[in-house]
């Protein structure tokens, strides 16, 4: 028997996202385009319950929260917040697992799920700070991205498709993929241009994937207008506005 | 955390099992050999407290009928590892138990090694919470310490008892023993309830989100309109409320009313079953702590689920 939930010191290549908190509208196409994909790819299928009725529950192997984001001063900001494995290389959901069912590959650092293994006892998505991992509620399986696996290297794919589905589907290109292990890749270089940053640092878990933060704000608000009136209709002046008092007046 | 009834049963009773275990092992040393028909009824309560710990705990795996490959991973599970330790003590506390109770002779180092075992089984137990950084209430090293303390503690009131019941007059070092192992295990839960409640937490929505430098943040849209396994899981919040009120529950049933009952036991007649009685009372207690352990702590995830 093999034992796989040690950790590959290094693995050869770190692939991964990019996210960009910047771009992100919260369409949740990604959302759908991942759960099409994967009920029908790697594994079981992505299952729900009462999907149709008064309280649908079901596994999804990527969520958008959106967050309101106040400062002290000034206006409040919103962010759409895209969230899935991270693919951590100190992932803390592998070494946790009881069967060998979890692991992390020491050729690309994608963290997957033997279903077959897998006795669904629910300890890795405990030990994962991100809420990456969700059981099955049909196989009574866990559940997590794959990275797409089935996709980005399958040779019946055209290769413009070989990307996850959710990076594929972004109507913004506010997801990338590409190796983080390769400083020259795309996606590298744009974590160092943009000072991209991980979740949870504290929780030591090293992850793979990226988060690029929302651009400085440019707009001169800081305060909310005093009369929004007046910002949707523009006083006018000249000729236009001897027009429109006059009218006024009629 | 969600609070599972297997598990809070697997981890009391099993944890009871494996302290009887360690008294058993040990109880040579302090000049009670458990043979005859003390050792029989003392050795099939420990099996059956530990066993069926053992055996609810699988009724909350999703596919029980492959529980046997989570014996594999013991190299970095601590789940796996409690699973071998509890075959391998089981296993030696029956060899143990085969020359108390058929050839009547306790083969003392046999007794050590079961004792060893089994503490280490319950430090396995505790170890499967203790290990996660993602809950920080449980990532400290008293995590384990209360864990083993409650264990010895149980174990010396069931021993206490059983002697008391099958030699007619009571052992004062036992219940004296079980005293300050209740004592004990009580004074560690209280600081660990202290530190629980006091230090500040690492993970915020600030760290989950790396947002924290741009202002306070909190969660607008959840997302999805309904629930979901993690939240479910693990932004279980429900207990919060009455904590404080179950905390006194389970301090009062697990650990005065059998002291009392202990103190009660060493003047008056009848003491097997007042110390019965204590066990009794002392495990109803256990189940309140630990449905308050999985209640009242909180996962790293629920920073993502904070609506401020």
């Amino acid at each position: 028997m093999d034992l796989v939930t040690a950790l590959p010191e290094t693995t050869a290549r770190k692939l991964g996202l990019v996210i960009d908190l910047d771009i992100c509208v919260g369409c949740h196409a990604c959302v759908v385009n991942c759960k099409e994909w994967n009920t029908s790819g790697y594994g079981a299928p992505l299952a729900d319950e009462d999907a149709y009725g008064d309280q649908p529950v079901g596994a999804w192997l990527n969520r958008i929260h959106t967050y309101e984001v106040k400062p002290d001063k000034g206006l409040a900001q919103i962010v759409h917040f895209p969230k899935s494995c991270l693919h951590c290389e100190d992932a803390p959901c592998v070494t946790v697992c009881p069967t060998g069912a979890s692991f992390k590959r020491a050729e690309d650092g994608i963290v997957l799920v033997e279903e077959d293994w897998c006795i669904g006892c629910g300890l890795c998505a405990w030990a994962c700070p991100y809420g990456a991992r969700e059981m099955d509620p049909v196989e009574q399986v866990m559940k997590k991205c794959t990275l797409c696996v089935d996709r980005i290297y399958n040779e019946n794919l055209p290769e413009v498709d070989r990307e996850p589905a959710c990076v594929a589907t972004c109507p913004a290109r506010a997801r990338h993929f590409g190796d983080l292990a390769d400083p020259e890749s795309d996606v590298s270089k744009m974590v160092a241009e943009r000072g991209g940053f991980d979740l949870m640092p504290e929780q030591g878990t090293k992850p793979v994937n990226q988060y690029l933060p929302p651009r400085p704000k440019t707009t001169g608000f800081d305060e909310p207008p005093a009369d929004l009136v007046s910002l949707a209709e523009p006083a006018a002046g000249g000729f236009l506005g001897w027009l429109d008092r006059v009218l006024e007046k009629v | 955390m969600h609070p599972a009834y297997s598990v809070i049963f697997f981890t009391v009773t099993s944890g009871a099992g494996f302290g009887l275990f360690t008294m058993l092992g040990l109880a040579p040393l302090f000049g009670f050999a458990p043979t005859g028909a003390f050792g029989w009824t003392a050795f099939v309560l420990a099996y059956l407290l530990s066993v069926s710990g053992l055996v609810s705990s699988t009724f909350h795996l999703g596919h029980p009928e492959r529980a046997w490959r989570a014996l594999t991973q013991w190299r970095t599970s601590w789940l796996s590892r409690e699973g071998v330790l509890a075959i391998a003590t089981t296993g030696v506390a029956g060899l143990y138990a085969i020359g108390a109770l058929f050839f009547d002779r306790a083969i003392i180092p046999l007794g050590l090694l079961t004792a060893i075992l089994a503490l280490i089984t319950v430090y396995a137990t505790s170890m499967i919470y203790g290990v996660l950084k993602t809950v920080q209430r449980w990532h400290q090293p008293l995590t384990p310490a209360s864990y083993i303390a409650f264990s010895l503690a149980g174990g010396s009131v069931l021993m206490s008892a059983l002697v008391a019941l099958f030699s007619a007059e009571r052992s004062p070092p036992l219940l004296v023993l079980a005293l300050a192992l209740l004592g004990g295990a009580w004074a560690i839960k209280l600081v660990w309830w202290r530190r629980g409640d006091t230090e500040p937490l690492k993970s915020t929505p600030a760290s989950a989100t790396g947002l924290g430098h741009l202002g306070r943040v909190r969660m607008l849209e959840s997302p999805h309109t309904g629930t979901n396994y993690l939240m479910k899981e693990m932004v279980f919040t429900i207990a919060r409320r009455h904590a404080l009120k179950l905390r006194a529950i389970a301090g009062l049933a697990g650990g005065l009313m059998p002291a009392l009952l202990i103190l009660m036991a060493s003047v008056v007649p009848g003491a097997g079953l007042i110390l019965l009685i204590a066990f009794a009372v002392h495990i109803a207690g256990l189940f309140v702590e630990r449905w308050l352990f999985f209640a009242e702590a909180r996962h790293a995830v629920a920073n993502y689920y904070d609506r401020g």
